[in-house]
């Protein structure tokens, strides 16, 4: 049984159909990338999903409850968390402070506890904090948790947010763009991340311009252009797929016969 | 480290509280001392909103004429002691601040700013015009609370401005305890979350419009004892102390001192508190002077004056 559902997504921007009709699935532990030229709608899409737009038509299903139009901040409770294309990074804290952040739903209690500082409270940020130091070993940014998050580089904010995102300990997570501003060896260590991530069950829905990436670790790609749906299947089939190397891959196409598994 | 940090700024606060009265030269230092710590709590309460949660009230003067208008209230219609009466002022002030900031609070900037500065204004103007029961604008007398008389009792003889400024310092002690544990919780967490970034926050599941609210009406609350202490020190009490000036006195010492520091604003609040005084000699430049002082202070120190002097330091030690 499917995860996550869409079903017949869109929305409108001034009179243009930014995304239209846009329906696909993922199952449990499965990793499914959309592609698609600039502009295409992905970003869009995945802002509709996660409730920061609220679509005009269509359904989300998330574990079979209609999520359609519900605020992140629900969503985040039953279990879906998201990274950004354009970093959202908490500036003034320290690189283990947004770490911890992410912890907001586990460690979340009473404001008064939290004011007196009572041991509950202290219990809670200790609990939240001793798993933000691990995902940051994850991510491999263990060694710069003390830093404030605004020194660090493109690439490692990339990863601080994926551990954030993390720390929900989501069924589903949307990850916009993970590697961009990555160098190679960055990129295949986030490569491994999200291929381990999966395989404790997390259903990944992935926007990644990096074709190799999408190529080798994409159980399931769903291709956009112009805001609708053009094709979807496995990697293999995608890349052989005439309409999405007219629509999308182009140039790349060469490149991207050479991965084919 | 952190935690370290929460305890050194209350040695420092509680350090200079408990010894600049050996270098006053006269009783009236006590005076002006305790109207620091009167503001300096009214402002602690504003860190919490403005530094950590990052919104922006010009109306917060209104809840402290709730809690000073309590205080003359309360003891002569109600019955209550005066220290009743300061908590019911709290509590008064909690409930109003969650029933204006539900609405305002959706909004975002500017738009924020006018709509409390609406409710200061409406504060003040309630305060003004029911002059049969708060004696309007010639304002109304407030009955003293009586603790002094306590620790007379005990053993204790403090003058009454030496009281005032001992009690006053401890409340503030308290209330800069009570925020710095805020900031290293989940709650302040949160709250810095939201103001670094909504929609972040958001997806980390946390609930934005009410997280907004705590940080409002924890800050109402600290208003309203703020005024509380101020009338109870005073023993009167006019409407100005929910005035449209008062409010933005208050959010200007906590943006000059450093928003983002509870240490940092006090140093404000102690600062626009006598700098004023400092300034007379000037003579007629004294107004022009305190404008150019703070239009300096936010060109060359936008961070607000202790954040931004620490960083200087800090920069220099590396």
């Amino acid at each position: 049984m499917s995860l996550l559902q869409i079903e017949g997504l869109g929305i409108d921007f001034g009179g243009l159909r930014a995304v239209n009709d846009v329906g696909f699935s993922l199952k449990p532990g499965e990793i499914v990338s959309v592609i698609g030229p600039n502009g295409a709608g992905k970003t869009t899409l995945f802002n509709m999903i996660s409730g920061v737009y609220a679509p005009a038509r269509g359904r989300v299903v998330l574990d079979g409850e209609d999520v359609t139009r519900m605020p992140p901040h629900l969503l985040a409770r039953r279990g879906l968390s998201r990274t950004f294309q354009n970093l959202q990074i908490f500036q003034s804290m320290s690189v283990l402070e947004n770490a911890v952040a992410g912890h907001h739903l586990h460690e979340r209690g009473s404001v008064f506890a939290d004011l007196f500082s009572l041991p509950a409270a202290r219990r809670r940020s200790k609990a939240s904090e001793d798993s933000a130091r691990a995902l940051l070993d994850r991510v491999g940014l263990g060694r710069a948790a003390e830093q404030e998050a605004s020194s660090l580089s493109y690439g490692a904010l990339k990863r601080l947010e994926i551990a954030r995102a993390l720390a929900l300990k989501p069924r589903v997570l949307l990850l916009d763009e993970p590697a961009a501003g990555c160098n190679a060896v960055e990129t295949e260590e986030i490569d491994h991340l999200i291929a381990q991530v999966a395989a404790e069950g997390v259903s990944i829905l992935l926007v990644e311009h990096d074709m190799k990436m999408v190529m080798r670790i994409s159980n399931h790609i769903v291709v956009l252009d112009h805001g609708e749906k053009i094709a979807e299947g496995e990697p293999t089939a995608i890349s052989r797929n005439p309409r999405v190397v007219e629509a999308y891959l182009g140039v790349q196409a060469t490149e991207a016969k050479h991965v084919d598994r | 480290m952190r935690l370290s940090s929460k305890v050194t700024t209350l040695l420092i606060l509680a350090a200079v509280i408990a010894i600049a009265p050996v270098f006053f030269p006269s009783s009236y230092y006590f005076r002006v001392g305790s109207l620091i710590f009167v503001n300096g709590l009214a402002v602690t309460g504003l860190v919490i909103l403005i530094g950590y949660a990052g919104q922006i009230s010009l109306g917060h003067a209104g809840f402290a004429g709730i809690g000073a208008y309590a205080c003359a209230l309360a003891p002569v219609h109600l019955g209550l002691h005066p220290a009743l009466a300061a908590l019911l002022g709290a509590l008064l002030s909690a409930a109003i601040a969650y029933l204006v900031g539900r609405p305002i609070l959706r909004l975002k900037g500017y738009y924020l700013a006018v709509a409390s500065l609406g409710f200061g204004i409406l504060v003040s103007m309630v305060l003004s015009n029911e002059a049969q029961l708060t004696g309007g604008p010639d304002g109304m007398a407030v009955p003293e609370l009586g603790l002094r008389a306590v620790l007379k009792a005990i053993g204790i003889d403090l003058s009454n401005t030496e009281f005032w400024y001992a009690f006053s310092g401890l409340v503030l002690v308290i209330g800069a305890w009570l925020a710095l544990n805020l900031y290293h919780s989940p709650t302040g967490r949160a709250l810095r979350a939201l103001h670094g970034s909504e929609v972040a926050a958001r997806t980390v599941g946390v609930d934005v419009a009410h997280y907004k609210l705590v940080a409002f009406v924890i800050s109402a609350v600290y208003a309203s004892v703020s005024g509380s202490l101020l009338a109870l020190q005073n023993k009167f009490i006019t409407p100005d102390v929910a005035g449209f000036m008062h409010s933005i006195e208050m959010v200007t010492m906590t943006v000059l001192g450093g928003a983002g520091s509870v240490l940092g604003a006090i140093l404000g609040a102690a600062i626009l508190t006598t700098l004023p005084q400092v300034l007379t000699i000037f003579q007629e430049y004294e107004q022009l002077m305190l404008g150019l002082v703070m239009m300096l202070v936010m060109i060359f120190m936008r961070e607000g004056l202790l954040p931004s002097i620490a960083r200087r330091i800090r920069g220099r030690a590396e």
